[in-house]
């Protein structure tokens, strides 16, 4: 794993703060003020909310109808649409970031969304679940059964989550996809950055997620 | 501005319906023949008037202004009583006190189209250069034709910018011609079960209503009114059909199923044995006492036209290229008229523009009028993109 060098420290987030989630405080820690932000798979718009009220331009796309329309009455400007189908509608460059908060794992074509987060982007926000945390390789190894945590409760059979994959899944997607990883953070189950000095293995084995700045690489690289 | 709460309500009679086309029972623009209103036809129109309506108050700033457009079939009595029907404004649901567009804190303006038949210039309008009315003589209209005479009427009511221009079905279709015609003068456009292009089958719906009006004997080639005649029968049938593509097959089975009327069993004749044909016949009866139909011919035409792509090198995302407007855009489930498809493609058009939008679908079996009934998730939403707007434009409460 040669990314770790590319890993850049990240401000200290408040972990107290309110009402906010503390995986939407850590993207919005990395978001530049005053930016042109879209939201893919925006939920509720309570990242959205959270972005605007620093300033920052928000837009979402949204793939359930209630999440929209509740996105909608809140005054955000959030559209139905699937990153899976969608993202191709919008022109390059078109943000200063994308976000793709805990959608990647339910897309159909990650690598796809991902190459079109960058082509309207400048940068990208991904988060996800890591399913190389020890809890899922406890329940997999012990349990014998298709791991269940509170943040990730369906069942296999009914769940959205077609794609899991780990943090080191990740990085080894963006290294073979020629994407630049500016900063690289892993949250504990209750969504605190994990230390910084560790080494990935531990990341890999202790983040509940991953939350991953992401630009374009240069060319030739 | 003055604002005209209510008007007396007579009793239906022809005479009223073509005394409103030139002496409306509300506010008139008139416009001379030193300001023509250029056509896409080519013809210079002149002189002309646009009748309106306005509630609440034009703010110090002028800045609180929002334009309703109307459908089809409506006029500028948005949120009063009807001078010809007697009964409540058309959007009562929508605007008004406390209601998402909230006459406390913005200045309401709802004009009729041009070629309509409530006061603004129309096919039932008096020619001034005959003395007669217009009937087929009066010009081939578009929907930019209607948008610009009302950006005509606004240079007149002193109102450079939109805070938003609002309408549903060929208001909405209106409101985004407004938006791509005059896109520094619209800070924010509201356009509800619409499209930026009538559809071949809606086209096909509207050459089957304007052949039932001409094939009425009573229409005399569009001179009825020199016969004193009108052709019920024929714009009857071409209201009723129109108004089954505004509902839905849920919504008439929910309300209608196969019921019988005042009846238990069938007569065996062509009376109005179920429920539905009765109420079809009401609607269709019901509309021909307040609508000229030669104005129906002209109105659906201008909604056949309308394709704002084709008018930007068949590009759709061309239209809007670099707007800063703040759109929302609204469909309804059920609306086989206007379905939602054709509002995806408006926002992906949007997107491709990199515009601040926001696309609801609501739910609902109630087909295409949805937008004119009661239904607190669209309020919901409709209030939410006004209120946010207003926050972005500066506007306070009470549009100080």
């Amino acid at each position: 794993m040669t990314m770790q060098q590319q890993v850049l420290p990240l401000k200290v987030v408040q972990p107290d703060d309110g009402h906010y989630r503390g995986d939407h405080l850590l993207v919005a820690e990395m978001v530049e003020r005053g930016s042109k932000v879209l939201d893919v798979g925006c939920g509720d718009g309570d990242l959205l909310l959270l972005l605007e009220s620093r300033g920052i331009d928000g837009r979402g796309i949204e793939l359930s109808r209630e999440g929209v329309n509740r996105c909608v009455a809140k005054g955000l400007a959030v559209v139905q649409g699937d990153a899976d189908t969608d993202l191709v509608n919008y022109p390059d460059d078109a943000f200063d970031y994308v976000i793709l908060s805990q959608t990647l794992q339910a897309t159909r074509q990650p690598r796809v969304v991902l190459e079109n987060l960058l082509r309207i982007g400048r940068r990208a926000i991904v988060s996800f679940p890591n399913f190389g945390f020890w809890r899922m390789r406890l329940q997999l190894l012990v349990g014998g059964h298709m791991p269940r945590t509170e943040n990730l409760p369906a069942t296999w059979y009914d769940t959205p989550n077609i794609h899991f994959c780990t943090i080191k899944d990740f990085v080894q997607l963006c290294d073979e996809i020629n994407v630049k990883m500016e900063r690289a953070v892993a949250l504990d189950l209750y969504g605190r950055p994990l230390r910084l000095s560790a080494p990935w293995w531990f990341w890999n084995m202790f983040g509940e997620q991953g939350v991953f700045l992401l630009s374009r690489a240069e060319k030739g690289r | 501005m003055v604002n005209v709460q209510s008007v007396p309500s007579p009793a239906i009679h022809a005479d009223e319906r073509s005394q409103e086309a030139d002496h409306p029972s509300s506010l008139v623009a008139l416009f001379g023949t030193d300001q023509p209103l250029s056509l896409d036809c080519g013809i210079d129109l002149a002189p002309f008037q646009i009748a309106y309506q306005t509630y609440g108050e034009l703010n110090a700033d002028r800045s609180n202004a929002i334009l309703v457009c109307h459908a089809l079939t409506g006029d500028q009595h948005v949120a009063n009583v009807h001078p010809v029907t007697g009964k409540p404004g058309w959007w009562e649901t929508m605007v008004g006190p406390g209601r998402p567009l909230d006459t406390e804190s913005y200045f309401i303006i709802c004009a009729n189209v041009i070629g309509g038949c409530m006061g603004s210039t129309g096919p039932a309008s008096t020619n001034p250069a005959t003395g007669k009315l217009w009937g087929l003589d009066f010009p081939i209209i578009t929907i930019p034709d209607m948008v610009r005479a009302q950006a005509m009427l606004l240079d007149r009511l002193g109102i450079e910018t939109l805070f938003c221009v609002v309408g549903g079905s060929m208001g909405g279709m209106q409101a985004l011609q407004w938006t791509a015609a005059f896109p520094k003068r619209v800070f924010s456009t509201l356009a509800i079960a619409c499209s930026t292009r009538h559809s071949a089958q809606n086209i096909a719906f509207h050459e089957l209503g304007r052949q039932a009006v001409m094939a009425d004997p009573d229409w005399h080639g569009g001179r009825y009114f020199e016969q004193g005649t009108h052709p019920h029968r024929g714009l009857g049938v071409a209201r009723m059909a129109a108004h089954i593509t505004y509902l839905s097959d849920a919504a008439l089975h929910r309300k209608f199923g196969r019921r019988m009327q005042d009846r238990d069993l069938p007569t065996f004749s062509f009376d109005a044995d179920f429920q539905v044909e009765s109420y079809l016949r009401y609607q269709g009866s019901s509309f021909v006492e307040r609508f000229d139909a030669n104005s129906y011919l002209y109105l659906t035409r201008a909604m056949d036209y309308f394709d704002i792509a084709a008018d930007h090198g068949g590009v759709l995302a061309q239209a809007f290229r670099g707007i800063q407007t703040r759109f929302c855009v609204v469909s309804f489930t059920s609306d086989w008229l206007f379905p939602t498809s054709e509002s995806r493609a408006l926002v992906h058009a949007l997107n491709a523009s990199s515009a601040r939008v926001s696309f609801a679908e609501i739910e609902t079996d109630r087909g295409h009028d949805a937008f004119l009934l009661d239904l607190p998730e669209f309020f919901d939403i409709s209030r939410a993109f006004l209120q946010s707007g207003a926050k972005a434009h500066g506007l306070s409460r009470n549009g100080s």
